[in-house]
């Protein structure tokens, strides 16, 4: 590679005294290429990007544009200048359509600003077409999936002269299908010249789609490589700064599967159902059991755990707990039987981000117990303080507010308000989701761990190595049904790639 | 020092301040309290007498502010409980037996909790947005009084009802024991208990608290029973102190000043966190600012903008964004940035220049003027047609 990078770092400095949150950090980013950015949260990606897009002010350093210094203002200075930012988030209109989001801003008005509607669509259409999306430039955006959407504001940020692209995240809320058509996407644009910052948690998607990477490290840079010199392994011991050991000899189910027969289901769901959201399934889960949930998003993993938790109501079948017919309609119902639930969407309906650690971990005993009966401030700060060292929560002050702390923390901060209520059934939707490795590895070690000492786990991820690794058996969801249950001792992933794929049971497996 | 400023109170208490400096130096005898016939007496008095409903209501309202809501029926209750205890007073044919005034409080204060319940169901059961549900209360209320009261302005003469406000009780006139009394018992009530995290928790992330299992639904419904309970109450104090069951002008835009000392108070219109102490020194600037307008002799003319002025001055120096600001300008220029602060924080409450609007006593003729002031700053509503009904 020879040629002159289109965009260069160099010792970029930021500070939020008193901390330092990047630290002489060199960076280039050369056309025609897709680099990840990789690093543990925290570790200063967002902040590059920000202070590469002029969002942040850098204290030293500088930032060259095909050679030239330059110094954004911010993010539309740098789209004025090619470089164009796209967020985990959609940030588009979904009520106007896919064309007027594509031009929005970049469509030339006429005399008295009227707009050239055809024209615009007629753009909009050929920028659709260099992407090679098929999609009706005038249908609403609302109408199509979050990932065809995630591909519209891609498709927007090319729009005009786009030399550099930066992709924050864009996959963690897609699928693997649509993971595919996003990279065909990005190697479409590589191809024609475009440079291609890219931000991910997985791995895999890293090597699948990545030519080059840099790695930063607590602010820091760790160093510059080739993907394809630098194994995985070697890479998560750049990012996390231990052995990747430590990762692979974590998370492993403990336990046998094998039970007594005649064992009572510490839950039992006969039919379960909610018209419009899962089709009725029948699920059991054993005391000290990892029932692991596969399928695609939007394949039901989230509906059907909604229902075992009470967070949504079924419309038919029925539970029973420990044997007994339980109807479980409500969060509370759900919780005085000793069922906790985290939802995979933990900023809307996980943490409450304007609450202290503290108030955030007690907050479902509490709930539990009602206002009227405080839990004594002592018995609280014990708990508090358990928690806090147990699962490694950092800061590790009780009076942090929960929106200063990292994803991660604010996992581990909502795995402690349900293992507080000590309960018998820990349901956990995409604990692992958009947090880094290290907590990721935490977190999965806990779960085996809880089963371990008898708790039941309920446990769904997208990231099916995940899933086998530490259930002892898996349902595995298709179109809203569940399709087979299996015992994932005696299964691989490729088995259950082909149930998802197809939806029938494959040889051996148990129904 | 830094800390201090960053401190909710610090705001408000500084308003407080410099309102109550302004006053003296106006008219040196303000903060004098003297003591006839063992009662107490003074400005100081006053000014708390007179803002007795509106700490009250202004409890209320932090309540149901934090769970995200807003209560804006408050004055409509205010009018329809002093009017219901008015005419069953009037009615009676012993009025001044302390018997039927405490039925008449009791039948009050009964009506206003369940039109809180009415509130709490309209936002909690049918879900409908609180400006909206409380807005038809807000309106229907006024009418619902006028029909109690027939359409006259029904005056009473009742000793005992009229002790509930102007009474006095160990030095102090009843209203400000009730109301303080009040305040304080809810406030250790809130931070003794669980109830003031589990509204907060509510206010900021309502799916994530009920998941967690907080009965948020029924936190939020009794909350607008409070905010109608203490309405009443509010409208007891009110009434006794004119002693005329008015139904267009009892508690007139006491809402938005409660609104306002929430604000000032620094709790976000947003929910959430919240804290009582703020409400009642926002109450507390409120009620001296309009005490203030009568020391200062402003024309009744321009106290509208004056009342905005400071209203506007000590939001904005609260707003973190100004504040950003400020700290950004203080840095750049080191040995100037205090001074410059402490400039503009006394610019704030400068533009005093005189007024006549009574505050407090006379009911009747500032239930107008005053809140009228607040509402161009910050919220509009129809005053025309109130007025014109008047």
């Amino acid at each position: 590679m020879t040629t002159q990078p289109v965009v260069e770092l160099t010792g970029i400095t930021v500070e939020f005294p008193p901390v330092t949150a990047l630290a002489g950090v060199d960076f280039r980013l050369y056309p025609g290429e897709i680099h990840a950015l990789m690093g543990e949260n925290g570790a200063g990606k967002s902040t590059l990007i920000k202070a590469l897009t002029g969002v942040y002010q850098t204290s030293s350093g500088t930032i060259a544009v095909d050679g030239t210094e330059r110094r954004f203002t911010g993010p539309g200075d740098a789209r004025a200048h090619g470089i164009s930012t796209v967020y985990q988030e959609v940030n588009l209109c979904g009520n106007l359509t896919v064309a007027e989001n594509i031009m929005l801003g970049a469509a030339e008005p006429r005399l008295l600003g009227a707009l050239h509607w055809r024209s615009m669509r007629r753009q909009a259409a050929r920028h659709l077409e260099r992407m090679g999306l098929d999609i009706d430039p005038g249908s609403s955006l609302d109408s199509h999936s979050l990932a065809v959407q995630q591909l519209v504001a891609i498709c927007r940020a090319t729009v005009g002269d786009c030399k550099v692209l930066i992709l924050d995240e864009p996959t963690s809320s897609l699928d693997a299908d649509e993971v595919e058509s996003l990279f065909a996407v990005m190697r479409r644009l590589r191809d024609d010249g475009v440079a291609i910052l890219f931000v991910s948690h997985f791995l895999d998607q890293i090597y699948a789609v990545s030519d080059r990477m840099t790695v930063l490290r607590n602010g820091g840079l760790v160093g510059e490589w080739a993907t394809s010199d630098l194994p995985a392994g070697e890479l998560v011991k750049h990012m996390i700064g231990r052995s990747a050991q430590v990762l692979e000899s974590v998370g492993r189910k403990q336990g046998a599967t094998a039970r007594p027969a005649g064992t009572v289901p510490r839950l039992q769901a006969v039919g379960l159902g909610r018209k419009g959201s899962i089709q009725p399934y029948d699920l059991d889960v054993y005391p000290g059991e990892v029932v692991g949930l596969a399928g695609l998003l939007g394949s039901g993993r989230t509906e059907l755990a909604r229902l075992l938790t009470g967070a949504d109501r079924a419309d038919s079948g029925s539970t029973r707990i420990e044997g007994v017919p339980r109807r479980l309609h409500t969060p509370r119902a759900a919780m005085a039987r000793g069922i906790a639930y985290t939802s995979e969407d933990r900023k809307g309906e996980g943490i409450v981000d304007g609450l202290t650690v503290r108030e955030n971990i007690v907050l479902a005993m509490q709930a539990e117990r009602g206002w009227v009966r405080p839990l004594p401030r002592r018995q609280v700060d014990e708990i508090v303080a358990k928690y806090i060292e147990q699962l490694g929560i950092r800061p590790a002050n009780p009076e942090a507010l929960l929106r200063n702390l990292s994803g991660g923390n604010q996992q581990k901060v909502l795995l402690a308000r349900w293992l507080a209520t000590a309960p018998r059934l820990l349901v956990l939707d995409e604990p692992t989701r958009g947090i880094d490795v290290g907590a990721k590895a935490e977190i999965q070690k806990l779960v085996a761990e809880l089963a371990g000492e008898g708790m039941s786990v309920v446990f769904i991820s997208a990231e099916l190595e995940e899933v086998l690794r530490l259930s002892h058996r898996i349902a595995v969801l298709r179109d809203r049904r569940v399709v087979a249950t299996v015992d994932a001792e005696e299964t691989t992933t490729d088995q259950v790639v082909e149930l998802i794929a197809r939806g029938n049971v494959a040889e051996g497996d148990a129904a | 020092m830094r800390q201090a400023l960053r401190h909710h109170l610090f705001w408000p208490v500084a308003a407080l301040v410099v309102l109550v400096v302004a006053n003296t130096v106006a008219k040196p005898s303000f903060l004098q309290v003297t003591v006839t016939d063992g009662h107490l007496f003074g400005a100081p008095v006053d000014i708390l007498r007179a803002a007795a409903p509106l700490l009250l209501i202004a409890l209320g309202m932090t309540l149901v502010i934090a769970t995200r809501g807003i209560d804006l029926s408050v004055g409509a209750v205010v009018a329809v409980s002093g009017a219901v205890a008015l005419e069953y007073i009037s009615a009676s044919p012993d009025p001044g037996s302390p018997v039927t005034v405490l039925v008449a409080v009791a039948i009050a204060l009964g009506l206003s909790l369940l039109l809180g319940l009415w509130n709490g169901f309209l936002v909690t059961v049918l879900g409908i947005q609180p400006i909206i549900a409380t807005l038809i209360l807000m309106t229907a209320g006024r009418g619902v009084a006028m029909l109690i009261t027939g359409g006259f302005i029904t005056t009473v003469t009742s000793e005992p009802y009229k002790g509930l406000n102007s009474g006095f009780f160990l030095g102090l006139p009843t209203a400000i024991w009730i109301a303080v009394g009040l305040f304080a018992v809810v406030a250790v009530v809130v931070r003794r208990t669980a109830l003031g995290m589990l509204l907060e928790a509510t206010g900021i992330n309502p799916a994530a608290s009920r998941l967690a299992g907080v009965r948020s639904r029924t936190l939020t419904w009794t909350v607008y029973a409070a905010a109608g309970l203490l309405a009443g109450l509010a409208g007891i104090l009110v009434s006794a102190d004119t002693m005329a069951a008015d139904a267009n002008n009892a508690g007139i835009f006491i809402e938005l000043d409660a609104i306002l000392a929430v604000v000032i108070g620094g709790t976000a219109l947003s929910g959430g966190k919240f804290n009582l102490s703020g409400t009642f020194a926002g109450v507390l600037v409120i009620a001296t600012l309009e005490r203030t307008v009568t020391v200062l002799g402003i024309s009744p003319h321009v106290t509208p903008l004056f009342m905005a002025l400071v209203v506007v001055t000590v939001t904005l120096l609260q707003s973190p964004r100004v504040r950003e600001r400020f700290a950004v300008a203080a840095l750049r220029r080191r040995p100037a940035g205090p001074d410059g602060a402490a400039a503009d924080d006394g610019g704030a409450v400068e533009p005093p220049s005189g007024d006549g609007s009574g505050a407090g006593t006379e009911p009747a003729s500032d239930a107008v003027a005053g809140p009228e002031a607040h509402e161009g700053a910050t919220l509009q509503a129809p005053t025309d047609e109130r007025e014109v009904t008047r």
